[in-house]
């Protein structure tokens, strides 16, 4: 029985662990700080109308430089906008097809079933006009640097004007608080009231920061709600076969002893 | 039912007695009557290579092997394949659950002594079971054709080149190139495929030496007759069928919340030969051999210690002098077998850092001794170490004095 109960505590911490956020071990003496996201925990959920303001940062400012390649535009009627305003969103952009009949390459407005098109042609172009510097595709960026969404925000949120004293700063590069290093060649993004939401939420930086982190949240891990809310279900019923699990096996055993 | 006595069942029965193996082995198998749930961790492995075979295939029907597409064909199965995402995190946590599952059932081993006579061949097959997973992991790391799968692929086949003569050209050949390309990533694949079949294989062979020399216990003495045993099912099934509702809780735990907890960030940037990572690691459970390798300041004396690692587990049966098998009889035995457990986690923990100030000394003091556990202590215990008196019989120790506890 002293067994049993270890390996439960065991399985139940494995749960309770994977329910709160990562560590925050950031490279680099960079410093980040922990955020409430509403995706978090094992009950967690994607806040709609944040999802909506953070798609609007992203179209009207990130999108300038930084692509979204692994999104599709129909992926955007599974976060609450309906399929005139995804419809919309594709046609606003210019998609390169063909050939057609004649073999020829031409262009027309993006369909839902296409993916969000990129600022840039390729990684020289992009190069080529960012000084140097290439802005990452932002489709995986949540999942793909330690600290996750409070990395980001904390991205977006820490910039600073001046070096602190005694910091040699490269040419074109600003100083941030959370990224690795502290020199970052992308120049501060965000600005207080920099757009205009259209819910009529006030934009302030930290808004805007939190809106468009929880976007890029879900474009990293569209599966997260069909993944947390299956695994309720899972769990619940993998504890109470284990459950019965048990008992069969105590009346099995009770026989011998 | 089909039953072995009548009609078909019968018909097929005098040709293959394929009903009478099944009888002889999952039901009748005798098991001593006193295995503890240590013993449960065997069971978890088969179950969860099967669980590996099944979500493996099935991703391999989605998967591209060409460095152009592997990165976009996984993710693809992340968000567009019903269930993709699923699949991929049950495959790659199933990984970490083999791992885990099968360091305790090693562990288990080497406390309970069940490497000594006359299980080596059972031992020795068990360590070609783990290098075989070894291999069949880090190849299938590099699959996803992340940063980390890169660089790790880059940093692990160069150690060959460490060979005296003809490292170089070894390199070469494991690469089909002149650097990790796309003829790495194809035959990786391919191997990555075959390996977990030939491991099935292996472990046929494993459980079929268990069942001539039958299962050690915690009291590390053989089954003496009747009374100290039990028929394997319905004891043992229903012991096993509990212990996999635990390891499945654990398990779907970390699939549906955790997926990425082990996992390196860097693997979801698509590998970039141009840009190298700042800190390359390899996936935890390779960690403590990382630490060996970089313990030793000499380039070849490293890949030796490392490879050197794990094939003196080959040797342990015969550097273990004690006739005693179970560490509960072994009074010192007991106390270093839990110095080198945690010799081994503080080698997994210096492996996840850089080798810089204190860690290298600290991994090479672990090193040393992991080496030294093997062939210092285990020799010399066997000489000087008193052991306490094993009990007369299993059925003795467990139904009427009460089992010893520990």
């Amino acid at each position: 029985m002293r067994k049993v109960t270890l390996l439960l505590v065991i399985a139940i911490g494995f749960g309770l662990l994977s329910g709160g956020p990562r560590p925050a071990i950031a490279a680099g003496g960079a410093e980040y700080e922990h955020q409430e996201w509403t995706f978090n925990g094992i009950f967690g959920r994607f806040d709609r109308a944040a999802l909506r303001r953070g798609h609007q940062v992203y179209r009207e400012v990130c999108s300038a430089c930084h692509g979204l390649k692994r999104i599709a535009y129909r992926n955007l009627m599974d976060i609450g906008f309906s399929e005139e305003e995804a419809k919309e969103i594709a046609a606003e952009a210019t998609v390169t097809d063909g050939p057609n009949d004649e073999g020829e390459m031409f262009d027309r407005s993006g369909k839902l079933s296409d993916r969000f098109v990129s600022p840039f042609p390729n990684d020289q172009a992009a190069r080529y006009s960012n000084n140097g510097a290439l802005p990452p595709d932002l489709s995986l960026i949540v999942k793909a640097r330690k600290g996750g969404a409070d990395y980001l925000y904390s991205l977006m949120t820490g910039y600073a004007d001046e070096a602190p004293e005694g910091m040699e700063m490269m040419d074109g590069m600003s100083y941030n608080r959370a990224f690795p290093g502290h020199q970052i060649a992308m120049p501060q993004p965000l600005y207080e009231d920099l757009i205009e939401y259209e819910d009529g939420t006030p934009a302030s930086v930290e808004q805007q920061a939190k809106d468009v982190t929880t976007f890029l949240a879900w474009a990293a891990e569209p599966e997260l709600e069909a993944r947390k809310s299956l695994g309720l279900k899972v769990l619940l019923f993998m504890i109470l076969l284990t459950a019965m699990l048990y008992a069969v096996k105590r009346r099995v055993w009770s026989k011998l002893h | 039912m089909i039953s072995p006595d009548k009609g078909i069942g019968k018909w097929i029965e005098d040709r293959l007695p394929i009903f009478e193996f099944a009888k002889h082995s999952l039901v009748d198998y005798p098991t001593p009557r006193n295995l503890n749930y240590w013993w449960n961790f065997g069971s978890l492995a088969g179950i969860t290579l099967v669980i590996m075979i099944v979500t493996g295939i099935v991703l391999a029907m989605q998967y591209t092997p060409h460095v152009d597409y592997a990165f976009d064909s996984v993710e693809r199965v992340m968000r567009d394949v019903n269930y993709g995402w699923l699949l991929r995190y049950l495959h790659m946590n199933g990984a970490t659950m083999f791992f885990i599952v099968v360091y305790i059932h090693i562990f288990r081993g080497l406390y309970y002594g069940s490497y000594k006579s006359p299980r080596e061949l059972l031992w020795w097959l068990g360590v070609v079971i783990l290098l075989l997973m070894m291999a069949t992991a880090f190849m299938g790391y590099v699959l996803p054709w992340g940063q980390m799968s890169f660089w790790a692929t880059t940093v692990i086949t160069n150690l060959f080149s460490a060979v005296p003569l003809v490292g170089e050209s070894i390199v070469t050949w494991l690469w089909g190139g002149f650097a990790v390309g796309n003829p790495t990533l194809n035959r990786f694949y391919a191997l990555h495929y075959l390996l977990p079949f030939v491991i099935v294989g292996v472990v046929i062979l494993h459980i079929w030496a268990l069942h001539t020399v039958k299962s050690n216990n915690p009291l590390g003495i053989d089954m003496k007759g009747p009374q100290d045993s039990i028929p394997f099912h319905p004891y043992y099934t229903a012991k096993d069928y509990f212990g996999l509702g635990v390891f499945l809780i654990a398990y779907m735990a970390i699939v549906f919340f955790a997926p990425n907890f082990f996992g390196e960030p860097d693997n979801y940037i698509p590998a970039n030969p141009m840009a190298t990572p700042p800190h390359i690691v390899p996936e935890w459970y390779f960690l403590p051999y990382y630490a060996i390798l970089r313990a030793i300041p000499d380039k070849l004396g490293g890949v030796i210690a490392m490879f050197g690692s794990l094939l003196i587990l080959f040797v342990l049966p015969w550097l273990d002098r004690s006739k005693v098998r179970s560490a509960r009889f072994r009074p010192i035995y007991k106390q270093f077998f839990w110095l080198f457990l945690v010799d081994c986690i503080v080698l997994g923990w210096v492996g996840a850092n850089p080798p810089e100030g204190k860690f290298v000394l600290i991994g090479q003091v672990a090193t040393a001794y992991y080496f030294s556990h093997f062939l210092i202590i285990l020799p010399l215990l066997g000489l000087v170490e008193k052991t306490k008196p094993l009990p007369e019989s299993i059925a003795a120790a467990v139904t009427t004095t009460g089992p010893p506890k520990d």
